[in-house]
Formats: structure tokens, sequence, C-alpha cells
């Protein structure tokens, strides 16, 4: 009784300690993304006299007003953002989960064929160039939204995640009887198998969903037509923009030109855009934060 | 070779057993071999767009890698262009540029890969012994956002403390009576340390979670009987926890091991604003490649880069796993 109690009371003092070393994480985690949250509502004025600072001396929503004014732009990348991240994820998921089912299979002949094929991606790639000039040139994809969209449209690490959810969560024996009752395997997929892994297909949904909202790169690298530039390909373009407002010394030499450039709304509307970007993803993912970790264990332990 | 599918799969214990059911069956349909069967049909339809998009955007690509081997021509592409044998291999090594480019990759990614690792574990430690398990909650939701950013956003955040004029460093330093007005992104000396640090912001929680997701799932028993015997915390920690993260800390370094010739793009060339003076500590293998395609100049030479790395990754997978499959050969992916 005794052994208990002193215990819990070396418990009691770890666990402030502990508290306190998680506590400062958890600011350090947390302090960056708040400045750009406090900068887009800062004022102009605010940026000019304490620069982007957690206490600014005027709040103001002028930030916001002005990517109302950027006006199509926005509403453009948003779409393409939204579309994109939504329409290929579905077509994602059900491109890899058919895959994932037919590597399920043990009775056909070519299951280790075609889990080797896709395995052998995941260990060797042809990288940048190729697929760059493969995708451009022969298949003429750039400046498409196509190449946003068919780009990581079946992730290898993803389809083998599904693979060990449908295998997990249903029993070989529930494929035999349904096969004797004469089943098809179109009919097994749909109506058993599909409704039986909703969490397989949840997380996967989710991590496809997420790495789609945040590419930016594939827009960088292939699209040149404004009105199909995805929302976070824009944040960059925004700060270079900026950025090589500023260094440009002819704009600051001009009469008014330093001026001007005190003006920029640059700076409060990149932070503004840039959390417009983020909060969707921020607001949503405690939400689903459950099956985020559900997705990572499974990938990784074999159960 | 043929039992390596099933390890890839992922289910240990099953699959041994299955395996060895399975080699029976094999035989028995070898002998009575008729492979195509009309009920599978639909098992090929069902595989055909992923083996198509495979062969679209990941085995072509890798035929594509005879670039690297040629003397590109925009005019023939990349199958008309001529031979060139070794050449674009030794213009690439010849300039220190490989060299570099090789060392700062992996270095790299040695130092964020054993040091993320230990703060995670060290972190998954401390909130799996938090004693409320609400704030433990909090603090896994905290720690996972930045995992949820973007590249492209993070160079957001950095600038907004970097910057020269506005940057909130500068001011503090400012405040503080030292000269303000740096302009960080040419400083060199600054950029290791903090592409360190920002690569641990923001995949540091992710993994801790991942560690503590496993740390819930061992069974109270075996605390409970520590306890009996007088263990303490720590010991219970050393003894029991640890052991039982041995396996997907071994599973995630045979991955890591397997992309230390692969290089975060976003975060040394967006996050570093691809600062001309930095290239001497920033420029890795993935931003060499991406500023050759860039410039068009030696699509070949970037070509060969490119299968470099792609090659000697390889190697490294098969050797990672097979270090592992040798301590541990239930830990093995394949």
């Amino acid at each position: 009784m005794k052994k208990k109690r002193q215990l819990n009371r070396i418990n009691w003092k770890w666990n402030l300690f502990f508290g306190i070393i998680l506590g400062i994480f958890a600011i350090v985690f947390v302090a960056p993304v708040l400045l750009i949250v406090i900068v887009s509502f800062s004022s102009t004025n605010s940026i000019n006299e304490v620069g982007y600072n957690f206490f600014p001396v005027e709040w103001s929503m002028e930030g916001y007003y002005y990517t109302f004014k950027m006006g199509s732009q926005l509403v453009y990348s948003y779409l393409v953002t939204i579309v994109n991240s939504a329409l290929g994820t579905v077509l994602g998921l059900i491109v890899m989960s058919m895959y994932a089912y037919v590597i399920c299979q043990k009775r056909f002949w070519l299951e280790r064929g075609l889990t080797w094929f896709l395995f052998f991606t995941m260990l060797f790639g042809g990288g940048l160039v190729p697929s760059y000039i493969l995708n451009v040139r022969y298949y003429h994809l750039k400046d498409t939204f196509w190449i946003l969209l068919l780009a990581g449209i079946l992730n290898a690490y993803w389809v083998i995640i599904l693979r060990t959810f449908i295998k997990t969560s249903i029993p070989e024996a529930l494929f035999d009887s349904a096969r004797i009752d004469g089943a098809g395997h179109f009919t097994i997929f749909f109506r058993i198998v599909c409704p039986l892994f909703k969490a397989g297909l949840g997380t996967i949904g989710l991590f496809s969903f997420v790495a789609r909202w945040n590419d930016w790169f594939t827009g960088m690298l292939y699209i040149e037509n404004n009105k199909l530039v995805p929302l976070q390909t824009l944040l960059t373009q925004l700060q270079n923009n900026v950025d090589y407002l500023k260094a440009n010394s002819r704009i600051a030499s001009t009469p008014g030109g330093m001026e001007m450039l005190k003006n920029l709304p640059g700076t409060n509307l990149r932070m503004a855009c840039t959390v417009l970007a983020v909060a969707p993803l921020l607001f949503a993912y405690p939400f689903f934060q459950r099956y985020f970790v559900q997705g990572l264990t499974v990938g990784s332990i074999k159960e | 070779m043929e039992n390596l599918s099933f390890q890839v799969s992922g289910s240990a214990d099953l699959d041994k057993k299955e395996r060895m059911e399975d080699g029976v069956k094999k035989q028995k349909q070898k002998s009575m071999t008729r492979r195509f069967k009309r009920e599978d049909i639909p098992l090929y339809l069902m595989a055909l767009p992923g083996v198509v998009i495979l062969i679209l955007f990941s085995y072509l690509p890798m035929g594509g890698l005879v670039l690297a081997f040629k003397k590109y021509n925009v005019q023939k592409g990349i199958f008309g262009s001529p031979f060139n044998g070794f050449d674009n291999f030794k213009f690439l090594f010849a300039t220190s540029d490989a060299l570099v480019i090789t060392r700062n990759t992996v270095l790299y990614n040695i130092v964020f890969i054993f040091l993320n690792m230990a703060i995670a574990v060290v972190l998954s430690l401390m909130l799996s012994s938090l004693g409320s398990k609400k704030t433990a909650k909090t603090f896994q939701t905290i720690y996972m956002m930045p995992y949820f950013l973007s590249w492209a956003v993070v160079a957001i955040i950095v600038t907004a403390f970097l910057e020269r004029s506005n940057g909130f460093v500068n001011y503090v330093l400012q405040l503080l009576g030292q000269e303000g007005g740096i302009d960080w992104y040419q400083r060199t000396s600054i950029w290791p340390p903090l592409l360190v640090f920002i690569n641990a912001w923001k995949g540091v929680g992710y993994q801790a979670v991942m560690y503590l997701a496993v740390i819930s799932g061992i069974s109270s028993d075996y605390y409970e009987a520590a306890m009996l015997d007088g263990a303490s915390r720590f010991q219970q920690a050393i003894y029991i926890t640890i052991p039982h993260l041995r396996f997907i800390i071994a599973v995630s370094l045979i991955m890591a091991m397997g992309g230390i010739f692969r290089g975060d793009f976003g975060l040394f060339y967006t996050v570093t604003k691809d600062s001309g003076p930095l290239y001497p500590v920033t420029n890795i293998i993935d931003t060499y490649i991406y500023r050759g395609l860039k410039s068009q100049v030696n699509i070949g030479m970037t070509t060969a880069a490119g299968l470099f790395q792609s090659a000697v990754g390889f190697v490294f997978v098969l050797l990672a796993n097979r270090i592992v499959s040798k301590v541990d050969p239930d830990s093995a992916m394949f």
C-alpha cells in the first residue's frame, strides 16, 4: 500500500514535469501558425511599424479585403483545388481499391505478378526528367487540368495499405461463400468488399485529399494558364511576386516608388491568402484525426 | 523469390500458414494448368486502370532513363536522340556539384532521420505517461498540425520570421539593441541547423502520434506485472514500451534509408526561396535536377543525376531490408 502511494507521488511530479515540457512543444508547434493568422489581421501601417509581429499595433481586415479585390484569380484557384482534391480522390480510390482487391485474390494466377508490378514502383522510379518529358511531349498534359488530376492518382503505398485493410477486415470464407452462391468478382467487390472496408477507404481518401489539397509542385511544374493554377501554387507565386517587386530597385528609385512599395498590399494579402488556403484543412482535421492515425498504424504494422 | 510477395502484404503469421497451403495448391494447379479462366475476366478489368497508370507514369519514365546515356535533342525526343555512352556521367562527376549535392542530401537525411526519431520517441513516451488522457489528446492534435501544412505554406511562415524588412527575428534583434536588417536568406551559416529545425517541426508530431498509437496498443498486463515486481516508470518505459516500439522503428528506418538519396524538394527549394547564395548548403540532388530541367541546358546530364539517385536509392532499400531481415525477420518489408 505504501509502495503504491510512493509510485503515485513520483508520477504526480513527473506528470507535471512532462506536462510542462509537452506544453512548451505545443507552443513551438502552434506559435508560427498563429503568427500568420495574426499578421493576416494586421493593418499595413502596423506591418510598416512593427513588422510581422505577434502584437500588432493596429488590427484590420485589409488583407482579406484585398483578397476580394484580387477577385477571380482566387476563385479560380479555389475551384481548381477543390475539384482536383475531390474528383482526384474519388477516381484514385476507385482505381486503387480495385487493384488492391485483385492482389488479394490468392487463386488468381497473376496475383504475385501484379503485386510485384506495383511494389517495384516503390523501390525504383524514373524520376523527374523522364516523367516531365513524357508528360509534356508525348502525353501533351502540360497546362491541362488532367495533369493535376492524374499526377499521383495511384500511390503504391496506399494500395498496399488498402490491401492490408481488405485482408484484415474481410474473412476469406466470405469470398468463398459468395462465389459458391454464384456472385462474380464485380458483385463481390461492390456489394461485399466496399461496404465492409469503409474505414480503409475513408483513411486513404483523407490521405489523398490532403495530399492533393497541399500539392503545389505539380502546378508549379506544369501549369501556366492562370485559370488552372491551384491554390498552393498560387501561394508560392504570390510570395515570389512580392519578393520580386521589393527587390526590384527600379521601382523603388522612381518618385513615389518608395511610397508604392510601402503600401504594397502584398504583405498582409499574402498572409490572408495563406490563411484562406490552410483554414479548411486545419478546421477539419481534428475531426478526421482518428482515421489518419488508423491509417498510419495499419500502413506500418503487419497485423 | 516465391515467398517475397507475401511478405509485402503484411500479415506475417497468417501468411506463413497460407504460404504452405498455397505451395501445395500451386503444385496441383500447375499440373492441371489452365491459367486463363472465364470467371477471372472481371479481375483483369479491375486491375486494368491501375496497370495502365503504372505503365504510363511509372514504367515508361523508367524507360525514359535511357536519356542518361544520350545527347538529348529536343526535336528528336527521348527515343530518337543519339547515344553518347557514359559522357553524361563523366560530365556530372567531373564537376564538384555531384559531390556537394550527394553530401548535402545524405547528411541532411541522416540527421533528419535520427533526430526526428529520437524526439518523436521521447514525445510519445511522455504523452503516453501523461495522467490526463484528455490533455494528451489535445497535445496530440496540436503536434500533428504542421503535418497538414504544405511546404508552400511553411515557406511563408518562415518568411514571416526571417524577412529582412518586416521579419519578426530582425524586429526582436532591434529591440534588443542588436544590428537589425540582416538578410537571413544570404547567411549560409544559419541554414543547416534551421533546415533541421523546420523539418523536425513539420514531421515530428506525426511520427510521435504514430508511435503513440503503437504504445496505446500494448496490453496493460505487462505494466501491471512490472508494477507488482516494483519496476519504476522508467524501467517500464525501457523494458516494456521501447521493445514494443522496436518493430515500427525498424520499419520506419528501412523506409527512411531507402529514401536517403531522395531529398525533400519543398524544404530545400521553397523554404529557402531558391536563394542563390545559400546553394552550397541547400543544393540537394532533387533541387539540382529541378534546376537542370528548368534551364534545359543539359537534359542528358540531369537525367544521369536522376538515374544515379534512383539506382543508389534502390541499392540502399535492398541493403536496409536485408539488414533488418537478418536482425528481425518479421520486420522486413519483403
